[in-house]
């Protein structure tokens, strides 16, 4: 470990810093455009230029290995002028166009032309003007303000595995740009917004919609995926206008996905602002919340308690899901379910529902099979994360499902869930790999446990992580990668059939069939909603998507950005998503419609405030006394042995821009949508 | 220079290397070792150039990319770097005139001004006739003969404002002079003949 002296204060950092980390561990705080601490050292701007005793000149402290011994002084007078001549060479080429540029206010170029510029240019010529590039629907270049830091090169080369952006050119004439000017193909490709120093990649949907210092900041969590990405939703007055990561090491590091970013205009869009209820002429009119609920205590009172079921939908916060649960268990129906999509989970055991592995744990793992599931599309950061694992020390991955491009090389291994059999056998040659491997990880997705045979994918994985002894006092390599954000809470809530209640596919069969009278769907909306013709059907939610549309009442309740609320993310860690705006029109929180409603027909819940609420879930589940920790679970055997049927497994979502109600309201994510179509189909027409 | 500048905008559908080619590019990625046949991408991108009559187009790059295992991005922004590759068609005859101070000095600009009298063309652009592409270029390192045009692989010397013009005739008509100095003279000797060690042997051919 080497000690350096900073500024006269001795400082000793790991083998392998570099000067620049260094200084800032000695509190120096160092002007930097190319070095992120995330990506690769290019070296290329020298605006972090630091005196070193014995060198004859400035030395760029971010691609300078910090030695033992070494003297550095961040402060001498020689170190601001070469900064100052780096900064007047960075501005000859770059535009005077702060006050119509969307990334004044938080502009790094801006913030230390403040130290290092000079009051005026001493520059006369022409300045160099480079043409836009086409970036896709996300990404707005203003290309002469790039200074080639190439930090969105290096963070889609390295950490987003799509190798689409470059320099082209070279000295004055270089230029970024993405090969050929096609869209940027990856489901992160946002980020290269927040990495980008200056104005020259700025955000397509917010262009020209706010400045920073007009704008609420709030932090909260995002719900697109089930990963709990640590995110701060910007909202100007009562509209929700940005979504920004957050630092968080644990799970989101400091990116976040498109979807998660660019999702939010859906709020503003089909959304349901008033309680409506479905007249005589077989039409939703508005009415007031007291009919709405006299319509649909009139009806409860007529249906037997066996006849009422309900389902939570994929966005739903824990609080609404309680409340739901409390309902229905007053009112004496089992038929509760969260699992929308079918997947074979139980809420009896944690370890067989969560990711026990948890994100960060991926970067110790050295083996992975994935089943039936796309991480790429259900959660992209995550995935990053995996590639960057295999980066670092090439570890074997394998699939069991269709041919993916996960950004990392895959061995697949065929579509067939006979090859799991032959894996929890140790038949099969990967499973060697596996049992040779120290941390070897299984990941399962909803394409493999929402199959009929799901219990006995359950039983095969539970039996390969045993084989393999993937489970041991300080790892616990067994995965499930829900994509919903309410699933892992609705399940430790124990929002699943009672005795005797039925699943999804059980109320809705039973629906058609005539035996289910009345369904409550709970933001419910990737159904197959014509199962649902029969039942009177209750949606309560916040947007006029499926759900809404074969309802004979709707109540407008809350989206995820307009309430606080509890969420639980694939790893079992309980996040707070906080409130950034206003539910729009008669629109409220959904755990108070549900309060409301028990009144009117004599079944009132026992909470009064969310508090109240919060303390009763925390009572009957303490899993929610803990936020944003990982609580372990205790390995346990689940899944039911059984003989697996030989149809070709899926991933859990084939298509990653429009996948809940708030996504396909979006004008965003359709353009996102179609771009990706084309950019598919001119990939088939080749 | 946007993507529409830097490259054709009417490009071949299909690209394949040739026999000889293929033998050139064995030979180019055995030079590196295993795992690092990348560093093979300026030779191949030549080799795609020579045998494409002097320009790459975009299915080359493509092609060569997954011969070496790199993105397409990386052999585009390899490709663009260096003034030596043309994204774009150009002449049979591909003049490069050296402009780099020695050459001035020797009277390179009767060199330009020769081929803009005579086939009125700037630096980067093609002739009339399309046969002809100019490039005004840095050092073609033979400072000691110049002023030096560079037609396609071969240098012309010593050239002044005459020479240059029947070069150009003679190219014009298909039959290109012999290549080196235009005066004369052997290698890089004094203009007026050898000055010292006389009495050796020559041993280069003597025109």
């Amino acid at each position: 470990m080497p000690k350096l002296t900073v500024d006269g204060i001795e400082v000793e950092v790991e083998d392998g810093a570099t000067v620049l980390q260094a200084c800032e561990e000695a509190g120096a705080e160092i002007p930097r455009f190319c070095y992120h601490e995330r990506l690769s050292i290019a070296g290329n701007c020298r605006m972090c230029l630091v005196d070193m005793e014995r060198a004859p000149k400035p030395v760029a402290s971010c691609a300078m290995p910090a030695g033992d011994g070494m003297v550095i002084s961040t402060k001498s007078e020689r170190v601001k002028k070469a900064r100052e001549g780096v900064m007047e060479f960075l501005l000859v080429n770059h535009p005077l166009d702060c006050p119509i540029c969307d990334q004044g206010g938080e502009c790094d170029l801006q913030d230390q032309a403040m130290g290092y510029g000079h009051d005026a240019s001493r520059y006369g010529e022409n300045k160099r003007a480079v043409s836009e590039k086409h970036m896709g629907p996300l990404i707005k270049t203003v290309m002469t303000r790039c200074i080639h830091c190439t930090r969105c090169v290096r963070f889609s080369t390295e950490v987003a595995g799509v190798a689409d952006l470059g320099a082209i050119g070279r000295g004055e004439g270089v230029e970024i740009t993405t090969y050929l000017e096609k869209t940027l193909a990856s489901e992160l490709s946002a980020n290269v917004i927040d990495l980008c120093p200056v104005g020259a990649l700025t955000s397509r949907p917010y262009a020209f919609v706010a400045r920073p210092w007009e704008l609420n900041k709030v932090e909260s969590i995002d719900v697109s995926d089930a990963m709990g990405a640590n995110i701060r939703i910007d909202a100007r007055g009562n509209q929700v206008l940005r979504v920004l990561p957050r630092l968080n090491e644990d799970i989101n590091e400091e990116w976040i996905s498109d979807k998660a970013r660019y999702a939010i205009d859906g709020l503003r869009r089909q959304r349901l602002d008033k309680p409506y209820l479905r007249g005589e002429d077989g039409r939703l009119h508005p009415v007031s919340w007291d009919d709405a609920f006299a319509a649909i205590a009139g009806r409860m009172k007529k249906t037997k308690a066996d006849k009422m079921a309900a389902i939570a939908g994929d966005q739903i916060d824990a609080e609404a899901m309680f409340a739901l649960k409390s309902l229905f268990e007053k009112v004496g129906s089992p038929h509760i379910d969260c699992r929308q999509d079918g997947a074979k989970l139980t809420a009896k055991n944690r370890s067989s529902y969560i990711f026990n592995t948890t994100i960060a744990g991926i970067d110790e793992a050295d083996a992975i099979v994935i089943i039936g599931s796309n991480p790429r599309i259900e959660a992209p950061v995550m995935n990053a994360r995996i590639r960057r694992r295999y980066l670092n020390a090439q570890i074997p991955i394998a699939h069991i499902g269709p041919e993916l491009d996960l950004t990392y090389p895959v061995e697949n291994l065929g579509d067939d869930m006979a090859v799991l059999e032959a894996l929890a056998s140790g038949k099969h040659p990967f499973a060697k790999q596996l049992k040779k491997a120290k941390k070897p990880m299984v990941i399962v997705g909803m394409g493999a446990l929402r199959r009929a045979d799901g219990s006995a994918v359950m039983a095969l994985c539970h039996q390969l992580a045993e084989g393999v002894g993937m489970v041991t006092a300080d790892w616990n390599g067994f995965n499930v990668l829900h994509h919903a954000a309410a699933r892992v809470a609705g399940l430790d809530l124990g929002f699943v059939p009672g005795k005797g209640g039925k699943d999804v596919q059980g109320i809705l069969s039973a629906a058609t069939k005539g035996e289910m009278d009345f369904v409550w769907l709970l933001g419910a909306d990737e159904l197959d909603t014509d199962m649902l013709a029969k039942p009177f059907v209750v949606y309560q939610g916040h947007h006029g998507d499926k759900g809404a549309q074969c309802a004979d009442v709707v109540l407008p309740g809350a989206a995820w950005a307009e309430k606080d609320g509890l969420y639980v993310n694939f790893e079992g860690r309980v996040q707070m998503a906080r409130r950034a705006a206003f539910p729009p029109g008669d629109a409220r929180e959904d755990w108070a419609i549900l309060r409301a409603f028990s009144e009117t027909i004599n079944k009132t819940l026992s909470f009064d405030s969310l508090n109240e609420l919060r303390k009763q879930m925390v009572a009957e589940v303490p899993v929610f006394a803990k936020l944003d920790e990982i609580q372990p679970a205790k390995w346990a055997k689940f899944g039911r042995t059984a003989k697996v049927k030989s149809e070709p497994v899926e991933a859990g979502l084939d298509e990653f821009y429009m996948t809940s109600a708030i996504s396909r309201a979006s004008e965003t994510m359709a353009e996102c949508y179609q771009a990706n179509q084309a950019g598919k189909s001119a990939i088939a027409a080749e | 220079m946007s993507i529409q500048t830097l490259i054709a905008e009417e490009q071949p559908e299909h690209f394949a290397f040739d026999k000889a080619s293929e033998k050139e590019i064995k030979k180019a990625i055995s030079k590196y070792p295993e795992g690092r046949q990348a560093s093979a991408v300026k030779s191949l991108l030549y080799i795609a150039q020579k045998q494409n009559d002097n320009w790459i187009p975009v299915k080359a790059i493509e092609e060569i990319a997954k011969r070496l295992d790199m993105a397409e991005m990386r052999v585009l922004e390899v490709a663009s770097f260096y003034s030596m590759f043309n994204l774009k068609p150009v002449g049979k005859y591909y003049l490069q005139a050296c402009g780099t101070t020695p050459c001035m000095l020797r009277g390179s600009d009767d060199v330009m001004r020769c081929i803009k009298d005579k086939l009125d063309i700037s630096s980067g652009e093609t002739s009339a006739c399309g046969k002809f592409s100019l490039l005004e270029v840095e050092c073609l390192g033979a400072c000691v003969n110049a002023p030096i045009l560079q037609v396609n692989d071969d240098f012309y010397e010593d050239l002044d404002y005459q020479a240059t013009k029947d070069l150009l005739e003679a190219l014009e008509a298909d039959s290109p002079p012999d290549v080196g100095s235009v005066m004369g003279r052997q290698g890089s000797e004094a203009e007026g003949g050898a000055t010292t060690l006389k009495a050796a042997k020559r041993s280069g051919k003597k025109k």
